[in-house]
């Protein structure tokens, strides 16, 4: 080997090939023989001691180094591509969690498991919007089966109305949810904190048992809808509250309560509003499709 | 010496001032008139409009033929175009019009519900599938989603044509049936060209979505009910 003040001689090579051995993912730049030299000795300190010592240098390399990179920006597409991350089995299996609340399983923790993902909650509720305007529209022609005057139309203004009500319900609610969590955060030490995302899939998720419900809704059977009803709500709510309740444990108990029966209440409301909004049960056919108004 | 003299003589000509005739120059410097690069055989400003059209509209019914028989082939990936599924829109929208309701709110969906449907969904399917990984284009799936939508035009005119003669429910079994067989094949049709380009464990995810859309198509045109 020649002679180091050379500056033709490839030394920083050697030294690089030392490096990759060392390390194998390290990105190996070398800025000056001095400096790098004594750090040959330990590769994994490599990258805090470049840091130090050469700032100018490599902060995309001591990034990689450290096994980090950049998070994607919120309008990339990347951003989203991180919550779509989820096989066929993984929707069915949180599907079915969703409809069999367990006393102490955590919907949150054993089904989502850090990945929420977007594509339950988003095609849940489409399915549902569908479906309630689909069956609210047979269920009315059901029920006016024997009226000479009654004109069936298809009512497609309804499908606007649902999705309004079923994503606000979906994507707003959540927001509240997760604000009000936060703010309780603040004010006292919790274990478990949840975020955007997962109450998102949560309420998503739950959303899931009402497509079978408003499937039997179209049967013109006054007890079995309030069966289907009842039934639906106690499924959907106890995962719910079973879900957050482990977050306001430890709160204040009127603060509490308060949270999770507001939580059931807006369930309730989803519920048999869309019921009686949507569908005429046989023997209340006051409801015209020419005289309502929005 | 021999050599340095050989080597002077080329440069005895140089103190002449005309150098035409003696040095012959290689190639030739003439700047190209017309365009000689590669898409000239392509330029359609010379040939008559009538063979513009004739060749658009082949390639879209050459699409519309590996709709009916859909089998693997890539045409409707390769040469994707958007010309098609416009027609198939606009057909669709148009002979779900003059619906029943008179002109009021609850009645069928309006010309440009239809083509909110149509247009929106095929993107919101196309990002749903890019999302889950992907690796076919955004415009070729819009067009392989567009373009299977031809079963269901056809069930619409067929529909049309039958509800001219009477509308009562032997009719309307004949329209469920035509109309299901239509919706069964679009959702064939469009799984044959879309699934291949996902990975296994995530077709169905993908598939799903597109099952809804031909569905709520579907659905318009089942309802639609004539005046009376």
């Amino acid at each position: 080997m020649a002679s180091k003040h050379d500056p033709f001689q490839f030394q920083e090579f050697d030294e690089a090939g030392d490096l990759l051995e060392a390390n194998r993912d390290a990105t190996t730049i070398s800025i000056d023989d001095e400096d790098v030299k004594p750090k040959q000795s330990t590769a994994t300190g490599f990258s805090t001691e470049a840091d130090t010592e050469d700032p100018l240098a490599n902060d995309d390399q001591a990034e990689l180094l450290s096994g980090q990179k950049k998070s994607p920006s919120f309008w990339s597409f990347e951003y989203y591509q991180r919550f779509f991350d989820i096989e066929t089995h993984h929707v069915k299996e949180r599907i079915i969690g969703s409809m069999m609340p367990w006393p102490r399983k955590n919907f949150i923790n054993v089904y989502l498991r850090r990945n929420p993902d977007l594509y339950g909650p988003f095609w849940i509720c489409t399915t549902l919007v569908f479906a309630t305007a689909i069956s609210g529209n047979i269920s009315n022609f059901l029920a006016h089966q024997g009226d000479r005057d009654y004109k069936y139309t298809p009512e497609f203004r309804k499908v606007t109305i649902a999705a309004t009500i079923i994503f606000s319900y979906a994507w707003l609610v959540p927001l509240a949810v997760w604000g009000f969590l936060l703010w309780r955060n603040n004010k006292m030490v919790n274990l478990v904190s949840y975020a955007f995302m997962e109450i998102v899939c949560v309420y998503g998720y739950s959303l899931s048992i009402y497509i079978p419900a408003v499937v039997l809704w179209i049967l013109p059977f006054n007890w079995l809808s309030w069966c289907t009803i009842v039934v639906a709500l106690c499924l959907s709510g106890s995962v719910l509250v079973l879900t957050f309740w482990p977050a306001v444990r430890d709160d204040h108990p009127r603060v509490m309560i308060a949270f999770l029966s507001v939580i059931v209440l807006l369930n309730i409301l989803l519920a048999v509003g869309c019921k009686t909004y949507f569908f005429t049960m046989p023997g209340n056919k006051t409801v015209k499709p020419t005289n309502s108004t929005t | 010496m021999a050599a340095s003299e050989e080597a002077s003589r080329p440069f005895a000509g140089l103190s002449d001032v005309s150098i035409a005739e003696d040095i012959p120059v290689e190639g030739d410097i003439s700047v190209p008139v017309g365009p000689s690069r590669r898409d000239d055989e392509f330029s359609t400003l010379d040939e008559p409009v009538k063979d513009t059209i004739m060749r658009d509209l082949r390639a879209v019914g050459n699409k519309f033929i590996h709709v009916l028989y859909p089998k693997q082939s890539s045409a409707l990936l390769r040469d994707w175009d958007l010309w098609g599924p416009l027609l198939l829109c606009v057909t669709l929208a148009l002979l779900l019009q003059g619906g029943a309701a008179d002109h009021e709110d609850q009645g069928g969906p309006q010309f440009a519900e239809v083509f909110v449907i149509v247009w929106f969904g095929s993107i919101i399917i196309t990002l749903n599938s890019k999302l889950l990984g992907g690796t076919i284009s955004f415009f070729q799936s819009l067009c392989v989603l567009g373009y299977c939508i031809m079963p269901l035009t056809v069930a619409m005119v067929v529909c049309r044509i039958v509800l001219v003669i009477s509308s009562g429910r032997v009719v309307f079994a004949v329209r469920l049936a035509v109309v299901t067989a239509s919706f069964g094949w679009s959702t064939f049709a469009s799984t044959a060209f879309l699934a291949d380009s996902q990975p296994p464990n995530r077709k169905a995810l993908v598939v799903y979505p597109v099952f809804l859309f031909y569905f709520v198509i579907a659905w318009m045109i089942l309802t639609y009910s004539p005046q009376q």
